[in-house]
């Protein structure tokens, strides 16, 4: 058929965390696929690889994006936060605390998603009411928890941030 | 699921862009935001040999906003119109139906322009383009041109958009003086596909409603209008009785049955929201003119 023999393979980096990391990959490699298999950071989940599930959700210059839905060779132009990013060795970041302060998570495999989603939420809605904390999260699917410890820990992750400046 | 292997090529000008389509022909594909071709590409609905992929392209990211319309360029993301004030102000309905385009998320990556050009009649911005009477702007190697948007939805998924060319941009017009919009749809979940959806325009001129048109998210092979001016024209905006196009809106629609709704209950949807959205669009057209 149409298909190309012989694989294009190209030369890509991508900053991770702060970080360029370099992989030779084909060019048909999902930036999900890059960070969990190339880059070896497996914090950034894969659930559906159309879109609809949210696990991947990773920042794309601090703006959440399906990394299920890009190519690596085209994250190239961005610099990317995955969840690794969001606390340090030392600590958790103030949405990961709230997280495990509320029980927002059980399994544990959407909550990556949750965690990116929730911490861009959160710098462009620093108060967030309840009704606009569950808009925030209706794009991500849980399968464990039924959201209302989520809708919680969004709340929580709100006063965090506050009482943290 | 994974795409199978393409070619990937990464232009930096229009030009480049239209010389490698041109090149390519049938077997490539643009790939801007990517949110709906990306999905297609990994369940292997769709494996072309060339992705063309055009967000490095220089000149497609500008919001115009003039006299005339607003014009997108091909690399605007949905959030970033939704969000430009300008655009806002002179053409009230983009965010209006913007906000109901899948979750922020994916409005964060994907285009405006991608979702006219994959023309889902499930898609808002088709159903937008085609109330508003815009232009799809096409550039390909052997020429440019400008199509107007009832000789550019075809089908189901389908324009008049030739492989070897480019959408740089797409405008909308602005409605004449006098015009409220409103827009409505129900879905599952806030974010999903529309079980139905209305865009509405009432120009009211004189007090007396002067115009009515109507265009449908999800209950038609293409974005079209529908113009129920005859219905409504002549009265005042308080004495119309809304309700009294639902016989022509039914008559419109052609929805189809699945997983989610049946065909009845969907073309109930559209009949409903279609006279809330005229009240709400003559409602609006009130307030701007005060
Ligand atoms: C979970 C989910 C939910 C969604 N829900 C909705 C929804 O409710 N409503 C809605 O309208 N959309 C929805 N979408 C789709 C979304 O709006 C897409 O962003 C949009 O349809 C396509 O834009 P894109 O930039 O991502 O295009 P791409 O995915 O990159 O391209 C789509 C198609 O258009 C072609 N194309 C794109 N740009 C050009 C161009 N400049 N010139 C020529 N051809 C071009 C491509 O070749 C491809 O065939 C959803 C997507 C997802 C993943
Ligand atoms: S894996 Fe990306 S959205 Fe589900
Ligand atoms: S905690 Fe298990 S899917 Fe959300």
């Amino acid at each position: 058929m149409s298909e190309p023999m012989v694989e294009q393979l190209l030369d890509v980096t991508v900053t991770v965390n702060g970080r360029p990391r370099h992989a030779r990959v084909p060019a048909r490699r999902l930036l999900s696929d890059f960070l969990r298999h190339d880059v070896g950071l497996t914090g950034t989940h894969v659930g559906c690889e159309h879109g609809v599930c949210g696990a991947c959700t990773v920042l794309v210059d601090g703006a959440p994006m399906r990394s299920c839905l890009m190519f690596a060779v085209t994250a190239q132009a961005y610099a990317v936060t995955t969840v690794e990013g969001l606390g340090s060795m030392d600590g958790l970041g103030p949405v990961q605390q709230a997280f495990l302060e509320c029980h927002g998570l059980q399994c544990g495999f959407c909550t990556p998603g949750f965690l990116t989603t929730v911490t861009a939420f959160l710098c462009d809605n620093p108060d967030p009411t309840e009704g606009q904390a569950r808009e925030a999260i209706s794009g991500n699917l849980c399968r464990c928890t039924g959201y209302q410890n989520i809708v919680r820990s969004v709340l929580r992750a709100a006063e965090l941030r506050a009482e943290a400046t | 699921m994974k795409p199978a292997p393409f070619v990937h090529h990464a232009p930096r000008t229009v030009d480049e862009a239209t010389a490698v389509l041109a090149d390519v022909g049938h077997d490539g594909k643009v790939l801007a935001g990517g949110q709906s071709l990306i999905p297609l590409l990994n369940m292997r609905l769709a494996s072309p040999g060339h992705l063309v992929d055009v967000n490095g392209v220089c000149g497609l990211s500008d919001i115009r906003v003039d006299g005339s319309g607003v014009r997108v360029g091909a690399l605007v993301r949905h959030a970033e119109l939704e969000r430009d004030p300008r655009a806002y102000a002179a053409l009230p309905l983009l965010r209006q139906a913007l906000a109901h385009v899948a979750h922020p998320v994916i409005r964060n990556r994907g285009t405006t322009v991608g979702s006219i050009a994959h023309a889902d009649a499930a898609g808002e911005m088709p159903a937008v383009l085609a109330l508003t009477g815009g232009l799809v702007e096409a550039a390909a190697a052997n020429g440019d041109r400008e199509v107007a948007v009832a000789d550019f939805f075809l089908g189901a998924l389908e324009t008049s958009l030739r492989p070897e060319e480019l959408v740089v941009a797409v405008r909308f017009p602005l409605f004449p003086p006098g015009t409220g919009t409103a827009f409505a749809e129900r879905a599952r979940r806030h974010g999903d596909y529309a079980l139905a959806g209305v865009a509405a325009a009432v120009t009211i001129v004189d007090g007396v409603v002067a115009r009515a048109r109507l265009s449908f998210v999800s209950v038609t092979d293409v974005p079209g209008t529908l113009d129920v001016t005859e219905e409504f024209a002549g009265l005042e905006p308080e004495a119309a009785h809304w309700r009294d196009c639902s016989d022509r809106v039914r008559a419109h629609v052609a929805p189809e049955t699945d997983l989610h709704a049946t065909a009845e209950y969907r073309a109930m949807l559209a009949t409903e929201l279609a006279w809330r959205t005229l009240a709400e669009a003559a409602s609006n057209a009130l307030t701007v003119a005060a």
